[in-house]
């Protein structure tokens, strides 16, 4: 049987992925159509490629259905209970780099610390009625953070595209969201807390410490990660 | 993994024992309405308890605690006092540890009376303390209404004794603030610079979103207005940790506290309830010399007591939770109560634990 490598199927995260590899000696690729999500490896037998959205290999590696899978630090803890359990960081790839940061209406001149976050939303409770909105995909890293740096008097909302629009639609009064320039969080009129990075993501290898191997895949998987690791 | 017939049994064995100790039998749905307990402990919650939803009814919380649902059924309807008991599942949401149980059996004890609450303290703790004596348990003891009532005592403004109050379940920011109140810390630099500017919404970035320029300017205000206040004397400062520090046994934590509310009067009154309620223990026939007392007992535990508060636990058995917990929460009842409130105090004992530690029936 084979290794099984998870990689995200479009976009620059696979281009690079793909470079990143080919620079290792490896190709990876697409076969097929454009429209076909089945890879191709060159350069090392036993290893299969299996393209899928960035955002379901932390669960594939979690399950053991892939022994090695890039994506980002950010997905990783998200959505893994305890991932450190879960997978191992082999390599981080150098691109896909994100900041997943608490960021607020620009106008709000008097808050740019979680300090003042934490108190205006007390005020921001007793004035609506309801708990200050705070819009992300990233809800267990928001609450965490927010927890871990005692403000209370928010609440999370869902939002999974277009977050930084909330705000303005008034459905949300901050948000949790990922970044690289900054530049749509300024396009949006909000700004970025001092002190309200959550989390810094970049693209990685990660192993599957559940992904069950036969004593072939398990040379194979050492002979992949040795040409990897010098790359 | 426990025999849940065996726990069930337990359950039920204890709910008859609280029934003999004069409680009535009540029982709640499972599925709670997710606002309220949203609103009572804060999005925390939604990491500790299972949601789910209809296009009905919206969000439903499979319930974390029955004494939530019983308080609003008293509130609703109870007689008063009354004196409730109850046995069954609780469900709580497990993010990182596998071993913790994620639904369990809980069988609890709620008082509801407005005459001598010291005494009703005293009968909740007792009557546990009876049930689980055979299983020689380590009983920890302290009282959130004395630091209550020491942050209210502080001679500062009204507003920070608001911030502090509300962050005395969060440790780690409740010294922050103190220690900005208190001019140990400085306030942010970006605080600094905002409290300089004539005009600091001149020239801002456009208005959006739903909180107002009056929002913002009342504020701003409000650090003005904390920027001039004097900060909290190191005094008070070291008389409130002193408050927190206490750990003894409960008689003598009674005579340090004794001695700190000399030079506190605000939490005189409040170390008075502390002395009737030991002296109630002992009377029941519990010596407090035997129970230890933490000034800062039931801060981390996310929970809504503001008086008495309790636990047992399982000597060296430091990855067992407390087999029972309970304590005082008058403002709990304030605030499911539309405009009522009644004095209360509880306890839960976890049967699942007992059969695991094989003290139970």
């Amino acid at each position: 049987m084979s290794v099984r490598i998870g990689v995200p199927s479009k976009g620059r995260l696979m281009e690079k992925t793909f470079d990143w590899f080919a620079g290792r000696g490896i190709t990876l690729g697409r076969a097929g159509s454009d429209r076909e999500y089945a890879g191709f490896v060159e350069g090392i037998d036993n290893v299969e490629l299996i393209l899928l959205s960035a955002s379901e290999i932390p669960r594939e590696m979690a399950a053991g259905r892939i022994h090695l899978g890039v994506t980002g630090t950010d997905l990783v803890r998200e959505k893994l209970s305890g991932w450190q359990s879960v997978v191992e960081t082999v390599e981080v790839l150098g691109f896909g780099h994100a900041d997943l940061v608490l960021a607020v209406p620009a106008c709000w001149v008097d808050v740019n610390t979680l300090d003042d976050l934490d108190g205006a939303a007390a005020a921001f409770r007793q004035a609506h009625g309801f708990r200050m909105r705070i819009a992300t995909k990233y809800h267990r890293l928001t609450r965490d953070f927010l927890r871990d740096n005692g403000v209370a008097d928010y609440q999370l909302v869902d939002s999974q595209g277009a977050t930084e629009g909330t705000v303005k639609n008034e459905t949300a009064e901050a948000i949790a969201d990922i970044t690289s320039t900054g530049n749509t969080l300024r396009a949006n009129h909000l700004k970025t807390l001092d002190d309200g990075l959550i989390l810094q993501s970049q693209a990685t290898l990660f192993r599957a410490h559940r992904a069950a191997c036969d004593a072939q895949e398990a040379a194979t998987l050492e002979a992949l990660l040795a040409r990897l690791r010098t790359g | 993994m426990t025999d849940r017939a065996a726990i069930r049994a337990e359950a039920e064995r204890l709910l008859g024992l609280f029934q003999e100790a004069g409680a009535v039998p009540v029982d709640t749905r499972v599925l709670q309405p997710a606002e309220v307990l949203l609103d009572l402990y804060g999005e925390d919650i939604r990491a500790r308890a299972y949601i789910t939803s209809d296009a009905l009814r919206g969000e439903q919380m499979l319930r974390p605690d029955f004494t939530v649902p019983v308080v609003q059924m008293h509130m609703a309807h109870g007689a008063e006092p009354a004196c409730y008991t109850y046995a069954g599942e609780v469900f709580r949401r497990q993010e990182d540890d596998p071993d913790r149980a994620n639904e369990y059996f809980q069988a609890g004890f709620e008082i509801f009376d407005r005459a001598a609450p010291e005494a009703a303290d005293a009968r909740v703790f007792s009557v546990i303390y009876g049930m689980l004596q055979p299983c020689g348990l380590h009983a920890a003891t302290g009282d959130i209404g004395i630091l209550m009532a020491a942050v209210e005592g502080l001679r500062t403004t009204e507003r920070r004794k608001r911030a502090l109050r509300r962050h005395i379940w969060r440790p780690k920011r409740f010294h922050d603030l103190l220690e900005r109140f208190s001019g140990a810390k400085p306030m942010p630099e970006s605080r600094a610079a905002l409290l300089t500017q004539a005009d600091p919404l001149d020239g801002a970035a456009p208005q959006i979103g739903l909180r107002s320029r009056a929002e913002i300017e009342a504020r701003i205000a409000a650090l003005h207005e904390d920027a001039a206040a004097p900060p909290i004397s190191s005094e008070e400062v070291a008389l409130l940790d002193a408050v927190t520090g206490v750990r003894d046994s409960a008689d003598r934590a009674l005579r340090h506290l004794q001695g700190i509310a000399a030079d506190m009067p605000s939490i005189a009154a409040a170390v008075a309830r502390l002395d009737r309620r030991l002296a109630a223990l002992e009377a029941a026939g519990i010596a407090t010399g035997g129970l230890d007392f933490e000034g800062s007992y039931g801060r981390t535990q996310m929970e809504y007591y503001d008086g008495f508060v309790f636990g047992f636990y399982a000597e060296g058995r430091a990855d067992m939770p407390p087999v029972a917990t309970g304590g005082r929460y008058d403002a709990l009842t304030r605030q499911l109560g539309a405009g009522r409130e009644i004095p209360a105090v509880g306890g839960v004992i976890r049967p699942g634990l007992l059969v695991e530690l094989g003290g139970g029936a």
